[in-house]
């Protein structure tokens, strides 16, 4: 009997400790089966965050370092520096990339370090229960603006990949979602080509991924996929902002 | 030359101080002496106060930071004003007159006066003023030999500025026959 | 020996950087150590190694937490404020067990401070500064010289114990200027580093750099593995210099380019029939308690000179053990100690 799926050899054979609904696992797989399509597991390094998925080095079966909150663009940098023949991707959440680290990730950009970024926005800290983030929408209520986040008094929601789009070094920019299949699969491809680019030589790469936190939301698992749809895309329009074209 | 000879070199940013200094310190490595040379560091870089304390020994150097000097050479009135009270009873100031406008306190010293920007400048090149300045001090010191100076003229300088080394070295001569 | 050269203190230690075999170097301009990244943007690319100028502090010690994990020697350096900034990551090398060299040209603080010499950091250097349970290695040269053979030594402690090895120097022996003898070639000892993460290839389970341990039985075993590093390291590497202690009549504790004005206070004292002797510690962590037990009994009394408020001064007071009375005289804010000041201070206490 043909075997028509099955887990990617990149995801280690554990559960997942992830809530229901969170599409953390959801972007774990894509990578995972991206370094399995590509062949470049025995070279890859991934840098873990601080946040939700500090310790998925105990899922990806690839060489992982563990990196301080927002430091994992330097920590990547280090790492690639040494090997440039590794491919070094960095996985970060919105408070880790667009708050604490947000110098890190745009110095890496703007160097145009050949490393490859997927960032997971999901508007809000997880771990940490709850708190308004970098990218949390206006309006929307957490557990440090619970009035809803109000511009006066919180300013703006930072648009990544508009930012980073900006910068020479950046040279691949794309933001998809995880709210439903067709989003799932174009997310896969935006990864797909980011680790190539990556692979090409040619600069920074990264790729935005909304995703859902139910638990944070108070929303039920697909209540939240709705919530993507109809809130964050609106506000963080999908696809591509550069690198569309590029060879790789 | 006696055992330790501790020289504060100081001036304007920009007059050759450090360098002066550093000349001196390499010509004394050459002749197998210890040395140090600290310079003031700091924000100024061009136009501020420069000085630096240059130890030759025949012994190890203790502390590189000076308390007392047996030569200085200044440069300018103000480091004139900030180190004449340091220099050892018997020892010398060595000042570029041309710059220098008072007269010094001090009658304990051996005062040699040069106006070494105005030879410097007659010379053509107004950056010898600080080597017309070290040849007087190494004739009378002998705190380095002649032929190591030139010897660390050619380690210091770089390749492309060693066709400036026989203008140097009358500018040396210059001043120890002032 | 090779040839003798007049260099700068800042220059030797990235020249002998590069001869203990660091070929990544991470850094951020700051007074007066800012000659150590000259060199190596100068310097890296003809021996094929990497020189970066991060946007920060912060990011600079996390690329060397990042060219660490994949096995390079790596070296960064800055100072007083700069080394504050850096804290985040040295904690987390420690907890990491990464090993790599940090630089700290001390100047004076608190805060921005001045850019003057100080020693006011000890305290940060070698009972914390970050964050947990850990140690580095806290070198402590006087010379140019020195400079050179403790920072290549700093690069084989590190590898040797996984552990970060901090040179500690001021902005005199950084600015200063002195000869240099460079062997022809290094002693580099450096264990094999298979927990580095350089990609499995496919061949092995796959490596992770972590210092974090959620499971409070296994975050407590990791400390216990840790501390037995540091006592293993306490028994095997401290280094201390000792002067003049014999029969002395007062024994001074200095370190660094202090060390240097008491060997002229001792001449002096001398002349006037007043036996001092000098006990420099070299490694300040691990600090040489012994040296200071052997000749507790010798001397009427220890004397502390820090250019600060009185750091050492603690260590000092812990081995002398109330034997002995331990005095203190310091500067601050650049200012330095003459000698003169010292010697009088000696006769004050030994009156």
């Amino acid at each position: 009997m043909a075997t028509v799926f099955k887990r990617p050899h990149a995801l280690i054979d554990v559960p997942l400790h992830y809530c229901p609904g969170c599409t953390h696992g959801i972007v774990h797989r894509l990578i995972a089966e991206v370094i399995d399509e590509l062949g470049i597991e025995g070279k890859t390094v991934g840098i873990s965050p601080v946040g939700c998925t500090y310790n998925n080095y105990d899922y990806f079966n690839c060489d992982m370092v563990q990196a301080a909150h927002g430091r994992a663009p330097a920590v990547g940098t280090g790492v690639k520096r040494v090997n440039p023949d590794n491919i070094v991707f960095t996985y970060q959440g919105d408070g880790d990339l667009a708050a604490i680290g947000t110098a890190e990730i745009v110095h890496a950009a703007t160097r145009g370090e050949n490393i490859t970024t997927i960032f997971v926005n999901n508007a809000i800290y997880g771990m940490t229960s709850g708190q308004m983030a970098p990218t949390t929408l206006m309006n929307q209520v957490t557990t440090t603006s619970p009035y809803g986040r109000k511009p006066e008094i919180h300013g703006f929601p930072i648009k990544v990949c508009e930012m980073l789009s900006t910068l020479d070094g950046a040279v691949f920019v794309e933001r998809v979602s995880t709210h439903d299949i067709k989003n799932i699969m174009s997310a896969k491809k935006a990864i797909k080509k980011a680790f190539q680019v990556q692979m090409a030589n040619k600069g920074f790469a990264i790729v935005e991924v909304l995703s859902a936190c139910p638990t944070n939301w108070g929303l039920n698992p697909l209540e939240a996929l709705k919530w993507i749809q109809d809130n964050m895309v609106p506000f963080y329009p999908l696809g591509n902002f550069k690198g569309k074209d590029l060879e790789v | 030359m006696m055992a330790q000879q501790e020289i504060i070199i100081a001036g304007f940013g920009g007059q050759g101080i450090l360098s002066a200094g550093r000349l001196l310190a390499y010509a004394g490595m050459l002749d197998n002496k210890h040395v140090s040379w600290l310079p003031s560091y700091g924000p100024e870089m061009r136009g501020g106060t420069a000085n630096c304390h240059v130890t030759i020994s025949d012994e190890p150097v203790g502390s590189p930071i000076l308390n007392s000097s047996t030569a200085l050479v200044v440069m300018n009135g103000p480091s004139l004003d900030k180190f004449e009270s340091m220099v050892v009873s018997g020892g010398m100031i060595i000042t570029d007159s041309s710059l220098v406008e008072r007269d010094i306190k001090r009658a304990d010293i051996d005062l040699f006066e040069i106006p070494a920007t105005k030879i410097a400048s007659d010379m053509g090149n107004l950056t010898y003023a600080n080597i017309i300045l070290l040849g007087k001090l190494i004739a009378r010191t002998n705190v380095v030999s002649k032929e190591n100076f030139e010897e660390a003229l050619k380690k210091v300088l770089p390749e492309k500025k060693h066709y400036m080394i026989p203008e140097e070295m009358k500018a040396l001569e210059l001043g120890m026959n002032y | 020996m090779g040839e003798k050269l007049l260099m700068k203190g800042n220059e030797v230690i990235a020249e002998a950087a590069i001869r203990a075999g660091c070929r990544h170097y991470f850094g951020y301009p700051i007074t007066p150590q800012t000659e150590i990244a000259h060199y190596m943007a100068k310097k890296m690319p003809e021996v094929d190694g990497t020189f970066v100028q991060a946007e920060s502090e912060i990011a600079a010690i996390n690329m060397v937490y990042g060219a660490a994990s994949a096995g390079a020697r790596v070296l960064t350096s800055s100072s007083s404020p700069g080394i504050s900034l850096k804290q985040e990551g040295i904690s987390y090398i420690a907890g990491a067990e990464l090993p790599a060299v940090v630089v700290n040209i001390v100047r004076c603080g608190p805060g921005l401070g001045g850019i003057l010499p100080a020693q006011c950091d000890y305290f940060q250097a070698v009972k914390g500064g970050g964050h947990g349970d850990y140690k580095m290695v806290v070198l402590a040269p006087c010379s140019v010289q020195e400079l050179y053979e403790m920072t290549v030594e700093a690069f084989n402690i590190s590898d040797k114990y996984r552990i970060l090895t901090m040179i500690m120097g001021d902005g005199i022996l950084g600015q200063m200027m002195e000869a240099v003898e460079f062997k022809d070639k290094e002693d580099i000892i450096s264990p094999d580093k298979n927990w580095a993460t350089t990609g499995t290839q496919m061949k092995r389970e796959h490596n992770v750099v972590t210092s974090i341990f959620i499971n409070p039985e296994v975050l407590e075993n990791h400390n216990h593995k840790l501390q037995e590093k540091y006592a293993l390291i306490t028994e095997n590497e401290i280094k201390v210099e000792t002067y003049n202690c014999e029969n002395a009549d007062i024994i001074v504790a200095a370190f660094g380019t202090v060390a240097r004005i008491i060997k002229n206070v001792i001449k002096m004292a001398e002349k006037e029939g007043i036996k001092v002797g000098l006990i420099r510690p070299i490694t300040l962590w691990p600090f040489p308690e012994r040296a200071f037990q052997k000749y507790a009994d010798v001397p009427k009394a220890f004397l502390t000179v820090e250019l600060n408020a009185g750091q050492m001064l603690e260590d000092v007071k812990l081995a002398v053990n109330g034997k002995k009375p331990v005095h203190f005289y310091g500067r601050m804010g650049g200012m330095l100690p003459t000698q003169q000041e010292i010697l009088d201070k000696i006769k004050d206490i030994l009156k």
